[in-house]
């Protein structure tokens, strides 16, 4: 059994299906990276992984233990699984190291000196430890993202979500966003992510799912997705992809 | 580009640039409301100073000349736009179009400025005529001095007494809105009767008249006989129903303010694991605390002066204060004195709520 298994799992508002008998098992260490158009579902997919959505059906267990309807602990379980918005979602009112603390602090229950100290470390990695005491909006969008990116990883999560986290970037910055996810891939956090950053799909990620209209079309290695895809549609979806110049 | 700049001519030969010479105009209207505002505040200076009383002749005076000073002063503009006018005449003769119409463009300008600034002076001068009107009954109704300062002590004895119940009733609700605001907010199926009951205090103190509370607790309570709540006394009385009536108008800020943090605050605080309780406390309240500041201190600059409504259940303050002494001598200018107080309190809280609400503005352009 895979380290996080979803199983045909479905989501609507209302009477809008948006996922569809969702079916993905992401094993232990490996980076997932979820591509498709605008609008298939993947930042509904990455939500109802962390519990900030409810599913009507299907299952998703983590590490053997389903983590999916009634009666779940989701503080728990979000404990042990990050995620990191599009928007970055930093708290205004918090600096960068408040932002990062808060959680350790207030619900691992770490002490003070504690979570400083490792959140300062974390941030020295992401290159940011000078900026430790500056509020969010004294933050580039770069910086504002590596910041979130931190916090999240400060829970020391079992999983990590990313959605789209360089999509509302210049694209000066995105590479220095990206660069922290390769570090944490390559020291084995179990990472998915929805992108369309292809060309750091490709070179990052294990496994490629293709979302088309709340299914995964297909899945595979990214050289099998990239040069041979079995699915039109995936064709289609790459072939608009390197039209725009982004791969 | 400023408007200053704004006259400096593009292309000087289009049609555009031809605009119409109404300087002429402005100016002899400037000049007509300034000579108009001279004449009518040296006749109020001369005229109304001799019939006032003995004692206030010379002040009267020194202020009413004051003003005319004032009055010419502020027609110093038109010097500047009669020179303006003949440096435009010059440059037309010299054939530089460019400056001669910035020249009338000043001169327009100051014409504007003169009247402007003179006709406010009219105001004043016709309200110290009204003053005087009917051998000054208006002022020795309103504004007698001597009384004023005789009624003052005790009156400042009294708002002591309005401050008190103010600030105890501010902190308290503070403290009960913030209670209200979140039970309306409770979430879920099982907190649906607390969100009623919340709702249903909220609509009751909103809808019923202030005075009619305070009128319903100071009088009601006693009759009532309830252990406690019947021996609260009149200041107690006063800061209970001041606390119930502005608890429900600053419970509906803070929800305005909770319901105002983007939702995906809300999203990011729970998905590293916060609890409900947790997010509210660390993440949107703070925030929300921010953004409910200016009517927050809306809502307790209108607590403030309803403090003066408790005079109805007999707290001795600085209204009640007032009426008796307006009720000894039959004059109201012990009222005026509450009036002028709450006036010097209250002003520069608006500002400073002003204030609040430009900085806030200001930061949210900014970001
Ligand atoms: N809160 C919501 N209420 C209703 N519909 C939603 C909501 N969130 C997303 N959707 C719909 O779900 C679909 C998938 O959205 P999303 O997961 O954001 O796609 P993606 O991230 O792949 O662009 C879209 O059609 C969107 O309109
Ligand atoms: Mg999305």
């Amino acid at each position: 059994m895979a380290f996080l298994e979803l199983t045909d799992v479905d989501k609507s508002y209302g009477d809008h299906q948006v996922l569809n008998g969702i079916t993905l098992q992401v094993e232990k260490h490996q980076v997932v990276c979820l591509i498709g158009a605008s609008g298939c579902g993947k930042s509904t997919l990455l939500r109802t992984i962390n519990g900030l959505e409810e599913i009507q059906g299907g299952e998703i267990s983590l590490d053997g233990d389903v983590i999916s309807g009634e009666g779940v602990d989701l503080n728990a379980i979000r404990t042990r699984i990050g995620i990191v918005f599009q928007s970055f979602n930093l708290f205004p009112h918090m600096t960068a190291l408040e932002n990062i603390t808060l959680a350790p602090r207030r619900v691992l229950g770490v002490s003070k000196a504690e979570a400083d100290d490792y959140a300062m470390k974390l941030l020295t990695r992401v290159g940011l430890a000078d900026k430790a005491n500056a509020y969010p909006d004294k933050l580039s969008g770069g910086q504002q993202q590596r910041v979130a990116i931190v916090r999240a990883v400060a829970m020391n999560p079992d999983v990590i979500l990313l959605d789209e986290i360089t999509s509302a970037l210049d694209p000066e910055l995105v590479a220095e966003v990206l660069n922290i996810v390769k570090d944490l891939a390559a020291e084995g956090l179990t990472i998915v992510m929805a992108t369309h950053e292809m060309s750091f799909a490709r070179e990052v990620a294990d496994t490629i799912a293709f979302l088309h209209e709340g299914r995964v079309l297909e899945s595979g290695p990214p050289d099998q997705i990239f040069t041979a895809p079995r699915e039109e549609r995936t064709r289609e979806f790459l072939h608009r992809i390197v039209e725009a110049g982004r791969l | 580009m400023s408007l200053g700049t704004a006259t400096r001519p593009v292309r000087v030969s289009s049609p555009l640039a031809q605009r119409r010479d109404t300087s002429g105009s402005v100016m002899l209207i400037g000049s007509l409301v300034w000579l108009f505002t001279v004449a009518f505040t040296v006749w109020t200076a001369l005229e109304l100073p001799a019939v006032a009383d003995e004692g206030w002749r010379v002040v009267i005076g020194i202020a009413l000349w004051l003003v005319v000073a004032l009055a010419v002063i502020a027609g110093l503009p038109l010097l500047r736009g009669i020179r303006y006018r003949t440096e435009a005449a010059r440059a037309d003769a010299a054939g530089d179009l460019a400056a001669a119409r910035a020249a009338r463009s000043r001169a327009t300008q100051s014409g504007w400025v003169a009247a402007g600034w003179t006709l406010p002076l009219i105001a004043v001068a016709v309200f110290a005529q009204f003053l005087a009107a009917n051998d000054h009954a208006v002022q020795t109704t309103f504004f007698d001095v001597p009384f004023m300062l005789r009624s003052l002590q005790d009156i400042l004895v009294g708002f002591w007494v309005n401050v008190q119940i103010a600030i105890v009733a501010e902190v308290l609700i503070l403290v009960w809105a913030l209670f209200v605001a979140l039970a309306k907010l409770t979430p879920g199926v099982a907190g649906r009767p607390i969100r009623w009951i919340a709702t249903t205090y909220i609509d009751i103190f909103r809808a019923v008249p202030s005075i009619v509370v305070i009128y319903l607790i100071g009088f009601g309570l006693p009759l009532a006989q309830i252990p406690f709540l019947s021996d609260l006394g009149p200041f107690w009385s006063a800061v209970l129903a001041l606390t119930l009536i502005y608890g429900a108008y600053v419970a509906e800020v803070y929800r305005s303010g909770i319901e105002g943090v983007h939702w995906s605050q809300v999203a990011a605080s729970r998905s590293l694991g916060l609890s409900y309780g947790k997010t509210m406390r660390f993440v949107v309240v703070p925030q929300a605390v921010r953004r409910v500041m200016p009517p927050l201190l809306n809502d307790f600059i209108g607590l403030q002066k309803d403090t003066a409504l408790v005079t109805i259940i007999g707290t001795v303050e600085a209204f009640t204060q007032a009426k008796i002494y307006a009720g000894n001598y039959f004059n109201l200018s012990s009222v005026t004195v509450v009036a002028i107080i709450f006036i010097i309190i209250t002003i520069p809280q608006t500002r400073f709520v002003d204030r609040l609400i430009e900085r806030d503005s200001r930061a949210k352009t900014r970001s």
